[in-house]
């Protein structure tokens, strides 16, 4: 008995065209300089805000900008929150969350992208569910441009990585642009260095 | 099944006058967006050949990368299964969430489920399936399928939406404010993201190399759907493949500089395996895309990434709608696309084109599209699918240009009678070109008569 599988194989070799290379992938010259500049304009243009480092503590930060904020719900132990992602059985605990902060593996000038992952994340969905998102840089981790992207180790493992540019937005109605659709409200990028080692605190619960 | 009258469609569009307008005028601010988007990239045209040789060379070994997704994404844990047509992918999917007890799905846009016509299917089952695209809900709530394959409702103003949420979510059907549409929207899905018992997505690129796929999206909605229930099924057309990751940062490069003019998608989601304690199902669906992919002139339309840019860009689509086009996918890229499926009843769309190819020269992975439309032509008309009006006015123009002195008389008689007649003969309603535009002013001599007064005896 030929499977569905085997019936679409069959008919997809039988009628795929003759034979095309694979083109080489060219680098492209691109800048070096310039590109936590470069990052934090795109980001803008995105709806996304960007914030240098602040001179205080980053908790305090975060309460200051976000005054009403009750639950602040944090996947990295750089910022104390008043809920940790470590805490979460399962994402649709986090519908209350006013502000999640996470921190990216990194950022991408080209786009004003930043990079996130279930380890980032601690829960996929803090990025979405939150009102508010606030993702710690550190302006050292900016690559290029998309190219360089992917080509960041991440993608192998990871189970979900998403490329995240400013908050969540639609235009669908006559083209009028509105920022927060149904995801994030607000994005806001932090650029601060990461803690000199790793964070080896308890293993994160992937959800 | 009956025939589309692509004509007789858009003159009804054409009637509501604000509308027809608003759409004109929408559309061609993304193609100038996309403009100023492309032209800030030194690369682009690089960027295109690539991303064309690299869907062809795809193409071209499509089956050895169909069996390498396969292969990876199962290791990685998700479920694969193949569909051969629309009933066939819509009973995997129905099988799916009856397994799971599923009586409520959260779906991102997919034009591919569009083509199953899967949610009455579902709907006849007991299986409630929620548009959660703000585009896409809009149409789903008025009953009508999405006339953009990236913003459905692009056809509709804000009044027409007031309206429609009115009568089906209860909001204030006077309150046309777009804020206030688009936050009664996210008011409405959001308990849905939290009750339902699965996702559904789409998917723009399929990697073979590492069993994953990507989803570029907006609003928010298809990462609630997919990261909130413990199960998520992506409908993937099987010419979404790509060999490797590293194509993604061409193809991610382009895609929403094409259809949005913005640098990237807010959100592009990269699914490479479940999350503990949860599954998800890819449906690798066929549908005709193989036929397609053997056919000598028209394979090349499966480069195609789901853009937009053609339709955008083309005089015809932003002045007739998509919902004109009688098919799922509308403009220059339905128009080579629908006849595929159904020669005689799309025969009309071939027409619905200037073959200015304006739609070639946008598209990211240079699609031949406005030959393609040529190619169909000839084969309607080789099949004799022809409508009668237009076949005799070919017959006609066909005696006219191919006689010198025939096309001399005609081309004078109408200069002199462009100046002469009176205006309600020339602009009155049997004269479809006097409709919507003023006919130029006619030139004083043709070029012939230049030609015979400067050029003709060895004068210079």
């Amino acid at each position: 008995m030929t499977t569905t599988r085997d019936h679409v194989l069959a008919r997809v070799r039988r009628n795929q065209p003759a034979w095309r290379e694979l083109p080489q992938l060219p680098s492209f010259a691109r800048r070096a300089d310039g590109r936590l500049e470069a990052f934090a304009a795109a980001l803008k243009r995105m709806g996304g805000s960007f914030a240098a480092a602040p001179a205080g503590a980053l908790d305090a930060f975060v309460r200051a900008r976000f005054p009403d904020a009750r639950v602040i719900c944090s996947a990295t132990p750089e910022v104390a929150g008043t809920r940790s992602t470590a805490a979460v059985r399962d994402p649709r605990e986090l519908a209350d969350v006013d502000v999640g902060v996470v921190r990216a593996a990194f950022g991408v000038a080209e786009t004003g992208s930043v990079w996130l992952s279930e380890r980032e994340l601690g829960v996929n969905a803090i990025a979405f569910l939150s009102q508010h998102l606030v993702v710690l840089l550190d302006p050292e981790a900016i690559v290029a441009d998309l190219h360089d992207a992917y080509r960041a180790p991440g993608f192998g493992d990871a189970r979900y990585a998403v490329l995240m540019t400013g908050p969540s937005a639609t235009a669908d109605i006559e083209g009028v642009l509105i920022r927060g659709a149904q995801g994030i409200r607000s994005l806001t990028v932090v650029a601060v260095s990461a803690p000199a080692a790793p964070s080896v605190d308890a293993p994160r619960r992937s959800a | 099944m009956s025939r589309v009258d692509h004509a007789e469609a858009s003159s009804r569009f054409i009637e509501a006058k604000d509308h027809a307008e608003f759409h004109d005028k929408r559309l061609w601010d993304l193609r100038k967006k996309r403009d100023a988007e492309t032209q800030a990239i030194p690369e682009w045209e690089e960027l295109r050949s690539l991303a064309s040789a690299i869907k062809e060379h795809t193409l071209s070994h499509l089956g050895d990368y169909l069996v390498e997704f396969e292969r990876n994404a199962t290791a990685n844990g998700m479920v694969v299964h193949w569909a051969r047509d629309a009933a066939e992918h819509n009973q995997v999917v129905y099988e799916i969430l009856q397994a799971h007890g599923v009586t409520t799905l959260v779906k991102s846009k997919s034009m591919l489920t569009d083509e199953c016509e899967m949610r009455p299917f579902l709907a006849n089952r007991g299986i409630e399936t929620m548009e959660t695209d703000l585009g896409e809900r809009i149409q789903q709530l008025d009953d009508e399928p999405p006339s953009h394959i990236v913003v459905p409702a692009v056809h509709k103003l804000r009044g027409d939406v007031a309206e429609v949420f009115g009568r089906t979510i209860g909001t204030d059907p006077g309150n046309s404010d777009v804020a206030y549409l688009a936050e009664s929207q996210r008011r409405q899905t959001r308990p849905y993201y939290l009750k339902a018992e699965a996702g559904m997505t789409g998917a723009n690129f399929a990697i073979a190399e590492t069993g994953s796929f990507v989803v570029c999206t907006n609003e928010g909605n298809a990462d609630l759907g997919a990261n909130l229930p413990s199960l998520h099924i992506a409908s993937i057309g099987i010419e979404k493949l790509l060999p490797k990751l590293e194509h993604l940062g061409v193809f991610v490069r382009m895609l929403s500089r094409s259809a949005l003019g913005s640098p990237i998608t807010q959100i592009t989601s990269h699914f490479r395996a479940p999350r503990p304690d949860s599954e998800i199902h890819v449906v690798l669906v066929d549908n005709g895309r193989s036929d397609r992919l053997g056919m000598d002139d028209f394979w090349y339309s499966l480069k195609c990434i789901r853009c937009g840019a053609c339709m955008n860009t083309c005089p015809v689509y932003r002045r007739s709608g998509g919902l004109s086009y009688g098919a799922t996918y509308s403009g220059p890229i339905g128009v080579i696309i629908d006849p595929t499926f159904n020669l005689r009843k799309y025969s009309s769309l071939p027409f619905a084109s200037t073959l200015n190819g304006s739609c070639t020269s946008v598209c990211p992975v240079k699609i031949d599209i406005h030959e393609q439309i040529y190619k169909w032509r000839q084969i309607i008309a080789e099949r004799h699918q022809l409508p009668m009006v237009k076949k005799e006015a070919m017959r006609l123009a066909g005696k006219v240009l191919s006689s010198p002195r025939l096309y001399r008389a005609a081309v004078e008689a109408a200069a002199a009678g462009i100046e002469k007649l009176p205006r309600s003969l020339v602009y009155n309603p049997f004269n479809a070109w006097g409709r919507q535009r003023e006919v130029p002013a006619a030139p004083a001599q043709t070029f012939r008569q230049w030609y015979l007064k400067h050029r003709r005896g060895g004068s210079r």
